[in-house]
C-alpha cells in the first residue's frame, strides 16, 4: 500500500525525524491561508506517483498570493492519470546539500537493506549511475537491528559538508520507523542539510507490506486508495483478486500461476484476454460470484474456464460454475479445461448438467473461445 | 530441497481444519510424521501422533527431520523459531501473507542455524512414491508418478498442471519442489536447480517461473553450466506492469522483474523456454 507524502511525513515525525513544517489543502484558499501562517512555502501536488516535479505539480511561492495562485493552477490537474484533490502546503528550506537515503526490504539479501547516497535529489538509478562513489549500503541482519555504530561504519570516509553525525543519527530513526511500521520501503529524497545545520526531510515515501495491514490498523485507512474500475472494487469486496484488461476472452482459474498463464496462452494464440480473475486459495468456493463478476463486463465475448487442482478441489469450484451459470443462464459460448484433483466427478458434473464436455488441455480450449470470440464480433 | 520418504515429519498446527485434513493425507501416501504442536493440546493425540506444546518439547521425545508449519500469518514466526531453535533441519512454511519482515526474521534465524526453509506462500513438496509435505494432490497418479524429471515452481495450479502434462506425455517426477510465490524466500529457484543438478534420481528439470523479481536471471546463470537439460516456463508475459498477478512476488516496476528479461536470461543459458504448459512432454522427451 502506497503512502503519499503528507500521510508518510507525520510517520517520519513520530520518529523524531525532521520534516517541514505545513498543511494540506484541499482549495486554493486553504493554500493561501496556510501560506499566510507559514511564509515563504512550497505547493506540492499529492499523487500516488513520482516525477511530480517534471509535471509541473510542485512550485514555490513567496506569498499568500503566489500560494493561491500555485494552488489553483495544480489542483485539479492531471500527473501520470491521477488527478490532483489535494496539495501540501510547505515552509520552504534553505538547502545547503541534497542527500539520499532508504530502507527497504531486500530479495538479495533476504534482509533489510539501509541505503545512503551524499548526491540527493534524483532518482537512485541516475544516482547509481552519475555518481556511484556516493553510494553506501549495509545490510542488516534483522534480528539484531541497525544501531549507531552500524550507521557509523557505513558512512566512514564519505563527504558530507560536516554533517555525518547528524546523518547517522538519522539512519537510526530511519531505521526504526521502518520497523516500527512495517515498511517495504520507506526512502527520503531528498535528505536536506539546510544552512542552519539541521537534516530536514523534504519529501518521503512509504509503502506499507500489504501482508502487514493486520497489524498496522491505525495505518490501513491513511495509504492511498488504488485505483479501482467498478468491476475490480466489486471484487475487492468479495475477496477475489480480480484485474480489468482490454480483451474480449473472459478468463476464470484457479491459483495465480495458472491464471496468469492462461492470459499468457491467449495471447500467444492470437487472441486477448478479458481479466486475471484468481479463485484459488480459499477462495475455491467463490465460483459464483466470481462468475458473476467475469459475464459483467460488457467486452467479453467467449469464457475460458481453466482449472487444475491441487488444493483446490475442481469438483467444488465447478458446481459452484454451473450453479451461477444456469441461474444467469448467460448468452456467452463457454470453453471448459478441467484437470487434477476432483477432475472425474467435475467432468461428469458438465457433461450431465450442461451438456458440456471439457476439452483435452488449455489450449484446446482456448483456441476454440478465440474462434467463437471473433465469430460473435463478426455477427455484430 | 528434497525431502526423502524416511525423513522425519512434525506438523506445527497439526489439530487445525487444514492441518488435520492434510496431515491424514500425508500419512495415507507415506510421509512419516511422528509428532504434532499445539501449544493448547500438550499431551493429546491427534493423527495418531502425540501432540506437544512446542517443536522443541517435541525433539526433546523424538527425532524429527522436517517440520510443515499449518499456522496463521501473524503466528508464523514464532513457530518458525521455535522449530528452528529445537534444532529442526528443514521447514516447510505453506502461509500466504506472512508479514514480509517476520519472513526476512525467521530466515535470519534459519540461516544462522544451518536450517533450509520451503516458503513461504508454497503448496509444497512431492517425491513420488516416497512421501509429500503440504497440500498438493501427491495422492493422484495422473499428475504425480516417480520418474526422473525434477519440477521447481513458484505457482503450486501451474506446478501440478506441468506435472499432469509430464504425467499424461508418458513421464515421472524425481520430486516436485514448490518454491512458493512470495518476493522473499527460503528456498530460491537456484537452490531448486542445485539439489536437482546433485539429485542422482534426476534426469531434467523443468522450471516453472513467474514474472517478477530477479531469480529466474539468477537460476539461468547456474543452469548454463549444468550438463542435465533444463526446460522452463516462465507466467506472465500478457500481465500489465505495475499490479500483483495474485502472488505477491508476482508484479513488473519498471524495467524489473520482466517477461524479457527472463526468457533472454534463460535462452541464452541455453534454457528451452516453452509458449505453453502443453509443451513440456514433447520438449522432455526431445531432450532426453
Amino acid at each position: 500500500m502506497n503512502f503519499e507524502e503528507h500521510a508518510s511525513k507525520p510517520l517520519l515525525a513520530a520518529c523524531g525525524i525532521d520534516v517541514p513544517r505545513g498543511a494540506l489543502a484541499v482549495s486554493a484558499e486553504e493554500a493561501a491561508a496556510a501560506a499566510a501562517e507559514l511564509g515563504a512555502v512550497v505547493i506540492k501536488a499529492q499523487v500516488p506517483t513520482g516525477k511530480r516535479g517534471k509535471a509541473g505539480g510542485i512550485a514555490p511561492a513567496a506569498d499568500a498570493g503566489e500560494a493561491r495562485a500555485a494552488a489553483a493552477r495544480i489542483l485539479g490537474m492531471d500527473i501520470a492519470g491521477h488527478r490532483v484533490e489535494r496539495v501540501l502546503v510547505e515552509e520552504q528550506a534553505r538547502i545547503e546539500r541534497e542527500f539520499y537515503a532508504a530502507v527497504l526490504n531486500s530479495p538479495v539479501s533476504k534482509g533489510p537493506l539501509v541505503m545512503f547516497s551524499a548526491t540527493g535529489g534524483m532518482d537512485i538509478e541516475e544516482i547509481a549511475r552519475t555518481d556511484p562513489d556516493a553510494m553506501r549500503e549495509a545490510r542488516v541482519d534483522i534480528r539484531n537491528g541497525f544501531d549507531r555504530a552500524a550507521a557509523d561504519a557505513m558512512l566512514a570516509g564519505l563527504d558530507t559538508n560536516g554533517a555525518l553525525d547528524a546523518v547517522a543519527d538519522f539512519l537510526v530513526k530511519l531505521y526504526d520507523c521502518y520497523r516500527r511500521h512495517d515498511a517495504e520501503l520507506l526512502e527520503v529524497n531528498p535528505l536536506a542539510l539546510l544552512d542552519d545545520g539541521r537534516l530536514v526531510a523534504l519529501d518521503c515515501k512509504f509503502v506499507l507490506d500489504d501482508s502487514a495491514v493486520k497489524r498496522q490498523p491505525a495505518l490501513e485507512s491513511r495509504g492511498s486508495e488504488e485505483r479501482l474500475t467498478e468491476l475490480e472494487a466489486r471484487a475487492r469486496a468479495l475477496g477475489l483478486r480480480y484485474i480489468e484488461l482490454d480483451g474480449n476472452i473472459g478468463v476464470l482459474a484457479n491459483g495465480a500461476g495458472l491464471t496468469m498463464t492462461t492470459m499468457d496462452v491467449i495471447a500467444h494464440h492470437g487472441g486477448a484476454p478479458a481479466n486475471f480473475l484468481e479463485i484459488g486459495g480459499e477462495a475455491y468456493t467463490k465460483a459464483k460470484p466470481a462468475l458473476e463478476l467475469v459475464l459483467d463486463n460488457p467486452r467479453v465475448g467467449a469464457l475460458v474456464v481453466n482449472f487444475c487442482g491441487a488444493f483446490a478441489r475442481t469438483d467444488v469450484m465447478t458446481e459452484g460454475v454451473i450453479d451461477a451459470w444456469q441461474a444467469l443462464d448467460p448468452q456467452l459460448p463457454v470453453f471448459f479445461s478441467v484437470h487434477g484433483t476432483g477432475a472425474a466427478e467435475a467432468v461428469a458434473m458438465l457433461e450431465s448438467r450442461l451438456g458440456v464436455t471439457p476439452y483435452a488441455n488449455m489450449d484446446q480450449a482456448i483456441v476454440a473461445a478465440i474462434a467463437a470470440a471473433a465469430t460473435a464480433e463478426g455477427a455484430s | 530441497m528434497i525431502v526423502r520418504g524416511d525423513e522425519r515429519m512434525l506438523v506445527q498446527g497439526i489439530t487445525g481444519r487444514q492441518g488435520t485434513f492434510w496431515t491424514e493425507r500425508m500419512q495415507a501416501y507415506g510421509s512419516r510424521i511422528v509428532a504434532g504442536v499445539n501449544p493448547n493440546k500438550a499431551g493429546e493425540t491427534h493423527c495418531n501422533v502425540p501432540v506437544y506444546a512446542s517443536a522443541r518439547d517435541a525433539v526433546a521425545e523424538c527425532a524429527i527431520d522436517v517440520s510443515v508449519l499449518f499456522i496463521p500469518p501473524l503466528a508464523v514466526r514464532d513457530a518458525a523459531l521455535d522449530a528452528i531453535d529445537a534444532g529442526i533441519g528443514k521447514l516447510v512454511i505453506l502461509t500466504e501473507h506472512i508479514p514480509v519482515q517476520d519472513v526476512m526474521y525467521l530466515l535470519a534465524a534459519a540461516r544462522a542455524n544451518g536450517a533450509r526453509v520451503l516458503g513461504p506462500n508454497t503448496a509444497g513438496l512431492v517425491t513420488p512414491g516416497e512421501c509429500f509435505a503440504g497440500f498438493m494432490p501427491a495422492f493422484s497418479d495422473s499428475i504425480f508418478r516417480p520418474g526422473s524429471i525434477g519440477v521447481i515452481s513458484r505457482s503450486g495450479s501451474l506446478g501440478t498442471l506441468i506435472c499432469l502434462n509430464l504425467v499424461q506425455a508418458g513421464h515421472g517426477e524425481s520430486a516436485f519442489i514448490g518454491i512458493g510465490g512470495d518476493p522473499i524466500i527460503g528456498t530460491t529457484t537456484r537452490d531448486a536447480l542445485e539439489a536437482f543438478d546433485s539429485d542422482a534420481g534426476t534426469q531434467a528439470v523443468v522450471m516453472v517461473g513467474e514474472i517478477g523479481g530477479a531469480m529466474e536471471e539468477e537460476a539461468a546463470e547456474y543452469a548454463a553450466g549444468m550438463a542435465k537439460p533444463v526446460v522452463a516456463f516462465i507466467a506472465g508475459r500478457a500481465s500489465p506492469p505495475g499490479k500483483k498477478m495474485g502472488h505477491a512476488g508476482a508484479i513488473v516496476m519498471g524495467d524489473q522483474g520482466t517477461y524479457a528479461s527472463k526468457r533472454d536470461a534463460l535462452e541464452r543459458a541455453g534454457v528451452r523456454v516453452l509458449d505453453t504448459p502443453s509443451d513440456v512432454g514433447g520438449a522432455i522427451a526431445a531432450l532426453l
